[in-house]
């Protein structure tokens, strides 16, 4: 910058005298910063005789900060529509239409960046991390579809994610997975989370979006692992219902804790359920229940509430183990931020251990070794701060398995058929096996109410 | 139904509302945190070309097929040399554009005969892979006008670039929108 500075001033120098009593002045200024830029540039800038016009450097220019901030309002209408398609509505073809523009929008024009799931880092690393400031769009993406969820249930799953949109576009032949093995990798989402959350505050690493599975594909390009893998997960997502949204989505682990205390939620019946168990397999994400009673005898209720109990003196010692096996997974974590990395590289290069290295870690040994002292105490902040968060994540864990054995412990009480509120994705299928449903629309009764006539939507 | 239905639904609703409030709180408290710290601006990667070691890995680790990384020429500290040390190879057989001669892998560098003894150089960016050979021959011997940059044209702004974990110099960081270029200056 300073350099420019210079040399503009002394072009001015050559061409205009601005004034007659600062010449003097002007011209040992001229003279002292020329000799000081002949110091600094190796080969001085020309002085051309030809006219030639020196050329500005052209640099493009991103995407307008206005844009960013519409891209919001198009999130928020579009989470508008969904839940208008899904409550008012009902129709399954409102919901495929805004789907299919979600997916075009979010997933292909603007290549799923920056998108609700990725923010949950970006809101980790900007409250833990000071020298971060949080860009009010990235807190808008975060926070926007958790509201809704809180009212009306995930309807952002249902048609404005593009990761969900993709796959529930290409679920064409969907198969049941049994409720244990449901229940079970249902639990993956939430520590998932809580290793995102614990990587992203501690600015060791991004791994949502990094180990993505469909970026690759909106964006049409990325290394031939991370495509094979996008491409086997939209080919499972023929058969199992969004596995991604299930079994692995963080976001949705917060959609589905949201959810749980929705004010709203989707009912299958636009009428009263006559319980005619028609649309009991029309699901194809496995979350209708069938309606239950109450324990009718005192000695099923016993075996209910000693279930309970069990489960809830359970849930404290669960804690613990857990938060102690975090805290011994904490220490190889630590690796995956960069300065402990080249911390533990520089230390065992001064003790001697030094392996034949690849030309980019020499770079950054050499790096390390101007400050090693500032470098090593980073490291030691960084890998504190993962310990204590090894242990908030072992603990976190804990609780997510016991309160799951606690739910499954205590049972619920239904009066009709209606999908779980935190798994239901909204997307409106089972509405079209509904005798209520399909004499409003004016439709003809369901031949055979299996999943895959009802995804089909017909 | 019975008659004894509607109580223990409503008191379920009752802590569901209760704990829906509650989570309408804890999101507006964290929101209220949040804003403390955020920024109207938005922020796009870009590289420091005061740290940067020419590595070569931004023409790799870029998750576009061809890097979003660039070289770019400071006109205003170019030597304009004839013996360019960005253009040519360590010993050309001659001062010309001849392939032979040039380090650019892609021939993406464009000389251009000024006036003697000066030659100016420009960037075809459609060509340049980001691979920084020609910046660190002109970091070398000459006055370092070739340096590195993310262009933000091409680049997918990821929420973590790819490049800045790979690069071993550490000179990848957050800018803010308004002021997306770091601009090459010479080092005292």
């Amino acid at each position: 910058m300073k350099t420019r500075d210079h040399g503009a001033h002394g072009k001015h120098g050559t061409k205009k005298i601005p004034c007659l009593p600062c010449f003097p002045w002007f011209l040992l200024f001229f003279l002292l910063t020329a000799t000081n830029l002949f110091a600094e540039l190796k080969f001085p800038p020309p002085e051309f005789e030809s006219g030639y016009k020196m050329p500005q450097t052209q640099n493009p220019i991103p995407r307008s900060l206005l844009l960013q901030y519409a891209d919001v309002f198009v999130l928020a209408a579009a989470l508008g529509v969904a839940t208008w398609a899904i409550y008012k509505k009902r129709s399954r073809k409102w919901v495929i239409g805004t789907s299919v523009f979600s997916l075009l929008y979010f997933g292909f024009y603007r290549e799923g960046c920056v998108c609700a799931i990725g923010s949950i880092q970006n809101v980790s690393l900007g409250l833990f991390n000071s020298s971060y400031a949080l860009p009010l769009g990235v807190i808008a993406f975060f926070a926007l579809p958790l509201v809704f969820a809180l009212f009306f249930g995930r309807t952002f799953c249902a048609a404005v994610c593009p990761h969900g949109a993709l796959q529930d576009l290409v679920l064409l032949k969907p198969i049941n997975v049994p409720q244990w093995l449901e229940q079970g990798l249902g639990i993956i989402p939430f520590v998932y989370l809580g290793i995102a959350v614990l990587f992203a505050a501690t600015g060791s690493a991004f791994i949502i979006c990094e180990y993505d599975p469909f970026i690759p594909l909106f964006r049409l390009s990325g290394s031939t692992t991370a495509l094979t893998i996008g491409a086997s997960f939209l080919i499972v997502s023929v058969f199992i219902g969004r596995p991604y949204c299930r079994f692995l989505c963080p976001y949705g682990a917060l959609l589905r804790i949201s959810s749980l205390f929705s004010k709203w939620r989707v009912r299958i019946t636009p009428d009263t359920c006559t319980q005619c168990t028609l649309c009991a397999e029309s699901c194809p994400f496995g979350v209708i229940r069938e309606p239950a009673a109450a324990p009718s005898n005192s000695r099923a209720l016993a075996g209910t509430r000693k279930r309970f109990l069990w489960s809830l003196a359970v849930l404290p010692l669960l804690i613990a183990l857990s938060a102690f096996a975090g805290n011994q997974f904490a220490h190889a974590a630590a690796r995956m931020h960069p300065d402990v990395r080249l911390a533990e590289m520089h230390v065992k290069k001064q003790s001697g251990v030094d392996p034949a290295r690849a030309p980019k870690d020499q770079i950054a040994l050499a790096r390390a070794e101007q400050a090693s002292t500032e470098l090593l105490a980073r490291a030691a902040t960084v890998q504190r701060r993962i310990q204590i968060g090894g242990w908030i994540l072992g603990g976190w864990i804990g609780l997510v398995v016991g309160l799951k054995l606690l739910g499954v412990a205590a049972g619920k009480r239904r009066v009709e058929f209606e999908p779980e509120r935190s798994g239901c994705f909204g997307c409106a299928r089972c509405f079209l096996s509904c005798p209520q449903q399909r004499m409003k629309d004016g439709l003809g009764p369901v031949a055979v109410p299996t999943p895959i006539a009802a995804s089909m939507g017909k | 139904m019975n008659e004894s239905q509607p109580s223990p639904v409503s008191r379920r609703e009752f802590v569901r509302g209760g704990l829906r409030v509650g989570a309408v709180a804890a999101l507006g408290g964290l929101g209220g945190v949040m804003a403390t710290r955020s920024s109207a601006d938005d922020f796009l990667w870009q590289i420091d070309p005061q740290k940067c070691s020419q590595c070569g890995h931004c023409a790799t680790d870029c998750v576009l097929e061809t890097s979003a990384v660039k070289c770019v020429q400071n006109f205003s500290i170019c030597g304009y040399c004839d013996l360019c040390t960005g253009y040519f190879e360590a010993e050309p057989i001659a001062l010309n554009t001849g392939a032979e001669n040039q380090l650019c892998p892609t021939g993406a560098i464009i000389r251009k005969f000024v006036e003697d003894p000066y030659f100016e150089y420009t960037i075809a960016e459609d060509l340049c892979i980001g691979c920084a050979k020609c910046v660190k021959g002109c970091a070398l011997f000459g006055n370092g006008s070739f340096h590195l940059q993310i262009r933000h044209d091409r680049c997918v702004n990821c929420n973590e670039c790819a490049i800045s974990r790979a690069c071993p110099s550490d000179a990848f960081r957050r800018v803010p929108r308004s002021k997306p270029n770091i601009e090459r200056v010479i080092a005292h």
